[in-house]
């Protein structure tokens, strides 16, 4: 493959990266004293989103168009559950693509082992909710742990290509169901002998929720640690320049592999929640195709940053729901079939919209506020701010991944 | 550096070209001029930017400023445009066709036209390779360094260009084969203007009117051959003989031409 | 001893089918560094206009059949070449953006085939010969397992011979050993580009047909769940090289085959066992030049 060429990759949320922006002569010290003076309004931002956020389904909101109904009614706390987990498990995506720069098309297998496996364990043994999780978890580490070890000893497309090797078997195993555990096609529900009373039912989605939303924020957290890590800046650097890292002594293949299985165990957890959530298993979390929507979510929302994968992920989820309702809708009914036919597939939608924003939209949505913001800081000392200008945040995606 | 008045006598001027690899600045605002005939030579140190300089002219890699062919602006065409102007391009490391033919790789190189192939030029080609006559239909990845050189050569000079970028043709040849390729050289030069980069000083003596040095990626020498080639002192502050542990250039061919940095993405 | 040459013969017909899809993938990345996940749709596509062709004379006629081939090889070449153009070649040299366009235009094609023709298979209706067997060796061969090596064949002979003798063969051989360098020769190889692609959706349109024939039915997933095995295939022989695809499409579709009658249906495993194999010993795969 070609060498990555163009600009330098600047991480989209300027990271607290110790001395930068600090004045010469003052060290680090200063630099990580305006570092932490910044992030923490952030920090006190993102609380009191998470706290309006968990407040949700003791209110009576709605955005009529985007939410099915009140904040407080389980369709909706249902949606946005599933919302908040499927951002968290593109925030584990974007560890892999946005922060060590790796291409996976196989991260579904962890998602599903998540999802499959708490399931199972559910279902044949007599272990309750937690323990269960636990084991699942380690299973997950240890599947990670091999796979990666494996699919790491080659880069680029090859990587990609082994990744999804690995994926496809799995979603053999759970179709083809050689050991009656994972009911083959029909997916499996989830067995509720061991869950708590709490989690079970339709009146109790609102405790769902919440935990939706608690490994949303704790996924977030476990992602910002990474990034701000000693592994961390590693990742980063293996991302920019692997060959760079290996002279100065480094070792770019553990780096990832790190990265790796932290960011697979963390889409297990999201997994085992998942299966909470919808209370029972599909084959569908273990295909290809889903990989693929994780990756749509993840570039939609801007290569590289962590919010941008949020926010990718939750409109790709309200608007794959959505869009499904307004197929069924009278109005399209009503069209002709050139437009009916088009407008009825949400995925025909999402997919061209995806091809727009990949093509027109460099840096995603993220990367189309970083420049917005840009434009209007400008906007006083010099005017409007100049054609092409790389603001921090645009990455295009093929700097992320060295390939 | 002169400007208007002598336009028409130089086939190439750069001015202010800066180039980039993988977004780092590799030249930076180079500027100079290629006469209408003989041999220019290019030198520096390993890994000042010579390569990429030439890479910039034709576009193979990112670059600003600007790079005039007879006068005419090229710099924001694609490079197929610019060497279909008359540009003939002999790179680092030869890069023939491993997996083709000798007789595939000429064919290959064969343009249409105003500075396309023409007769007299194939038979200046067979006149001055009778090798690759020879061995048409050998692979050339199996072609030893100097002829793999020599299907380089051919490739420019099949083509009726305005002007060859010619980059290292000597690096990692064994003596005896430098004094071919350089024999070879000179006998294009009278046939065409050549821009050469080359680490060979005795070559560079042999065939070169005039020198540009660079250093760090930018211009820091310009005048005759003769001139830079008779003042010792002068060789040494620009290209390093001597001068903390970096290798003379020209010293030894074999061991000139390691370490080498490699010119860009490809 | 039948059985055996009954899966040999049948693995050598489904590698047909894998080496319909896989050549075009193959030279696609070894020109251009471009794993292209629409080209399953390509091959559906084909297959839908083919078979809609075909129809207009009757399905289940050989002139039936052969118009739908040329019509499926056609609106492939025609679907291949118009992507390319229109979305690969704006983010000329930008890998990893043309390869999520191919994702996807792969994910928004699927929708619409499903939107247009429904999402489940139909069946098709096949001339008689296509639905009997042959004795071959003792064994009962389906006779659509000779009709795909034979296709197979024949695009592997037209596509080597185009590569070898046409300028544009001579132009994208180079240009898969080095592509910056013929452009330095004065060529301009964005015209090799749409030719790769139109080729390749030729091949893929056709295989789209010919697999119509050999499962019986047409769906909007059949290009998809080729695609996958036809990756695979791609990454064993060696990415870009053209002889490695054919070896890699037959030995992958007959070790499937073996194991999914020796081994208790784990033809899908021993496969993806076979990359991992295959990508650890020799990352450059079986007859690829350059790793990844």
């Amino acid at each position: 493959m070609n060498a990555p060429d163009h600009l330098p990759a600047t991480p989209v949320t300027g990271t607290a990266s110790p001395g930068a922006g600090a004045p010469p002569g003052r060290g680090e010290d200063a630099g990580q004293v305006s570092a932490v003076r910044a992030a923490l309004p952030r920090a006190v931002g993102g609380g009191l989103a998470v706290i309006v956020l968990g407040c949700l389904p003791l209110l009576a909101l709605t955005i009529p168009g985007v939410l099915p109904g009140y904040t407080y009614e389980p369709g909706t706390l249902q949606l946005l559950g599933l919302c908040w987990l499927t951002a968290a498990l593109a925030l584990t995506y974007h560890l892999l693509l946005g922060v060590v720069g790796l291409l996976s098309f196989g991260h579904a297998l962890y998602f599903a082992a998540g999802v499959y496996g708490l399931a199972v364990v559910l279902e044949r043994t007599d272990i309750p909710l937690l323990p269960a999780a636990a084991v699942v978890l380690a299973g997950g580490v240890l599947l990670a742990g091999v796979i990666g070890a494996i699919s790491l000893r080659v880069t680029g497309i090859s990587f990609a290509m082994v990744t999804l090797a690995f994926a496809q078997a799995g979603n053999v195993l759970v179709r083809r169901d050689p050991a009656d555990l994972t009911g083959g096609e029909e997916g499996i529900a989830l067995a509720t002998g061991g869950v708590p009373d709490a989690f079970v039912g339709v009146v109790n989605t609102r405790n769902l929720y919440w935990v939706a939303l608690a490994v949303l924020v704790v996924t977030y957290l476990v992602a910002l640690w990474i990034e701000r890590s000693r592994a961390g800046h590693m990742a980063a650097a293996v991302r920019e320049n692997e060959t760079r890292v290996r002279i100065i002594g480094g070792r770019p293949y553990v780096v990832k592999l790190v990265v790796f299985v932290l960011a697979a165990t963390l889409a297990t957890m999201v997994g085992t929640a998942y299966l909470l959530l919808q209370s029972g298993a599909s084959p569908a979390v273990s295909t290809a195709d889903f990989t693929l929507t994780i990756l749509v979510m993840v570039v939609l929302g801007g290569v590289g940053s962590r919010w941008g994968a949020v926010v990718g992920a939750v409109l790709y989820t309200v608007l794959d729901q959505r869009l499904g309702e307004f197929a069924g809708s009278e109005a399209v009914a009503g069209l002709p079939a050139v437009l009916r036919v088009p407008l009825s597939e949400p995925m025909f939608l999402l997919g061209t919209c995806f091809i727009l924003v990949v093509m027109f939209l460099p840096g995603g949505i993220a990367g189309a506020a970083s420049r917005a913001v840009d434009r209007v800081r400008r906007r006083g000392p010099r005017g409007p701010g100049g054609q092409g200008s790389a603001g921090p945040g645009e990455r295009p995606v093929a700097e992320a991944v060295p390939s | 550096m002169s400007t208007a008045p002598t336009m028409n006598t130089n086939v190439l001027e750069v001015r202010g070209l800066s180039a980039r690899i993988a977004g780092q600045e590799v030249v930076h605002d180079v500027g100079f001029e290629v006469p209408a005939s003989g041999v220019t030579a290019v030198l520096g140190r390993n890994g000042v930017g010579k390569t990429s300089t030439l890479r910039a002219i034709l576009g193979l890699i990112e670059r600003t400023g600007e790079v005039l062919l007879d006068g005419r602006r090229v710099d924001g065409e694609r490079t197929e445009r610019i060497v279909r102007r008359g540009v003939g391009y002999v790179p680092e490391d030869r890069d023939v066709f491993a997996g083709l033919t000798v007789a595939e790789n000429l064919r290959l190189a064969e343009r249409t036209g105003p500075h396309g192939t023409t007769p007299e030029r194939r038979r200046l080609v067979d006149g001055l390779f009778p090798d690759l006559v020879r061995r048409a239909q050998q692979r050339a990845g199996t072609l030893s360094g100097g002829q793999q050189q020599m299907v380089s050569l051919a490739r420019a000079l099949l083509n009726d260009n305005r002007l060859l970028l010619v980059d290292e043709p000597t690096k990692g040849l064994a003596p005896r084969i430098v004094d071919d390729v350089a024999g070879a050289l000179a006998a294009a030069a009278r046939t065409v203007p050549i821009l050469l980069v080359e680490q060979n000083l005795k070559v560079i003596e042999r065939l070169a009117e005039r020198v540009v040095v660079i250093d760090a990626g930018r211009v820091v020498h310009t005048g005759p051959a003769p001139e830079l080639l008779g003042d010792p002192d002068l060789i040494q502050r620009l290209l390093g003989v001597h001068a903390d542990g970096v290798e003379p250039p020209g010293a030894d061919p074999a061991t000139t031409a390691v370490g080498h940095q490699k010119g860009g993405a490809r | 001893m039948s059985t055996l040459i009954l899966l040999l013969v049948t693995g050598v017909g489904l590698g047909g089918l894998y080496f319909l899809v896989a050549s075009g993938l193959s030279l696609i990345y070894g020109l251009m560094g471009i794993l292209n996940f629409a080209h399953g749709s390509f091959l559906t596509l084909g297959a839908f206009a083919g078979l809609a062709a075909a129809s207009a004379v009757g399905q289940d006629t050989w002139g039936g059949l052969a118009l739908g081939l040329v019509v499926g090889a056609v609106t492939g070449a025609a679907a291949a070449a118009v992507t390319e153009l229109g979305l690969i070649r704006p983010l000329y040299e930008r890998h990893i953006e043309q390869v999520l366009v191919t994702v996807g235009l792969a994910l928004a094609s699927v929708a619409l085939f499903e939107g247009i023709w429904g999402p489940n298979p139909r069946t098709v209706r096949r001339t008689e010969w296509l639905t009997r067997t042959t004795e071959f060796l003792g064994a009962r061969i389906p006779n659509t397992a000779f009709l795909n090596i034979l296709a197979a064949a024949l695009v592997l002979g037209v596509i080597v011979a185009f590569l070898k003798y046409t300028r544009y063969g001579l132009i994208i051989r180079a240009g898969v050993e080095n592509r910056a360098m013929v452009t330095a020769l004065g060529i301009d190889v964005r015209t090799a580009f749409t030719l790769v692609f139109a080729v390749g959706g030729a091949a893929a349109g056709l295989g789209g047909v010919l697999a119509t024939q050999s499962l019986n039915y047409v769906s909007p997933h059949m290009g998809a769940s080729l695609l996958i095995f036809a990756f695979i295939v791609t990454v064993i022989g060696g990415m870009g090289s053209l002889p490695g695809a054919a070896v890699a499409s037959v030995v992958v579709a007959v070790l499937q085959q073996l194991a999914n009658y020796f081994l208790a249906n784990t033809g899908d495993f021993i496969v993806v066992l076979l990359l991992a194999l295959v990508l650890l010993v020799r990352p450059s795969g079986l007859m690829g030049r350059r790793a990844a």
